[in-house]
């Protein structure tokens, strides 16, 4: 048998969710765990091409690279396409703390006319347009798990969450798409 | 459910992404290997718990992760200002009327009783 370290999707084979509320599991991104002063966002903007968003519940996107407020000196930045994020931020000659947790997260993505329906089905955060719109990102609960939750489109959803709890986040929102479908 | 307000985020969260962290404005001795231990049991160990107004530590453990200091009425559990970490407290008188000196124990209430 061959030695060889194969990749474990954490939600592979998983799937659920109804017609007004599809879930899905991501595909593998890069993730980083960034802090930082407020005398650093620039350099690390400039290292990392996006501008860090300042104001709460903001974020960034550029080509497949988002970079989430998630508190006043911290970021949750995302490369769909894979960067080595840590290797980017290191360019920025400015104190920063950068923590690659690429692996730690995995995210499931929620989508389709009752998606907040869905997710708001376990979470107290307010996914209303008026207060949470396109582009806006909040880390807060689902259940008994801490998420990140990103609005991608206006139906569109990306729940972020620690690699073990993802089956119970999957199907606590599998449940949800499927109550908000009845 | 509570809504607390975040200073940091700026609107109210429920309190489900908040952690308690005790009284807030306790300020630890300079001199703290000086002191005896009873003084350092007073800082240390000793609060309060009034009865009406309180000025506590909370964390929004599940949002921003700041730590922010909250006013907050222990009889109706209503919040009355939270500001930032740092920060003096807020002059409450035109919000709170002033605490209620009563402390009803069992001593006060039925001391007199046989």
């Amino acid at each position: 048998m061959a030695e060889q370290a194969l990749r474990k999707a954490p939600l592979g084979g998983f799937h659920g969710g109804s017609a007004v509320a599809h879930v899905t599991a991501a595909g593998p991104a890069s993730r980083l765990s960034l802090r930082a002063g407020a005398d650093a966002v620039s350099a690390l903007s400039k290292a990392l091409g996006l501008d860090l968003p300042t104001r709460p519940k903001t974020s960034a996107s550029s080509d497949g690279r988002h970079a989430l407020w998630l508190g006043p000196d911290e970021w949750l930045l995302i490369d769909e396409n894979g960067a080595d994020l840590a290797a980017l931020a290191a360019k920025a000659d400015v104190l920063h703390s950068a923590v690659d947790v690429s692996h730690r997260n995995t995210a499931v993505l929620v989508s389709g006319t009752k998606a907040a329906v869905a997710i708001a089905s376990a979470s107290p955060h307010d996914l209303s347009p008026a207060v949470f719109p396109v582009g806006a990102c909040a880390r807060t609960v689902l259940g008994k798990i801490e998420v990140v939750i990103f609005r991608t489109g206006e139906q569109d959803f990306r729940v972020e969450c620690w690699r073990s709890f993802a089956p119970y986040a999957f199907g606590l929102l599998a449940e949800g798409a499927e109550d908000a479908g009845l | 459910m509570l809504l607390i307000y975040c200073p940091y985020c700026e609107e109210e969260r429920s309190e489900l992404e908040f952690r308690h962290g005790g009284d807030a404005h306790i300020a630890r001795p300079t001199n703290i290997a000086d002191i005896t231990d009873e003084e350092f049991a007073e800082f240390f160990f000793l609060r309060d718990n009034p009865k009406g107004l309180i000025f506590e530590r909370w964390r929004h453990i599940h949002g921003c992760g700041r730590f922010f200091n909250a006013a907050r009425d222990t009889v109706s559990d209503k919040f009355y200002a939270s500001y930032k970490a740092g920060e003096p407290k807020p002059d409450l008188s035109a919000v709170h009327p002033a605490t209620e000196k009563t402390v009803e124990t069992y001593e006060a209430t039925e001391g007199t009783a046989k």
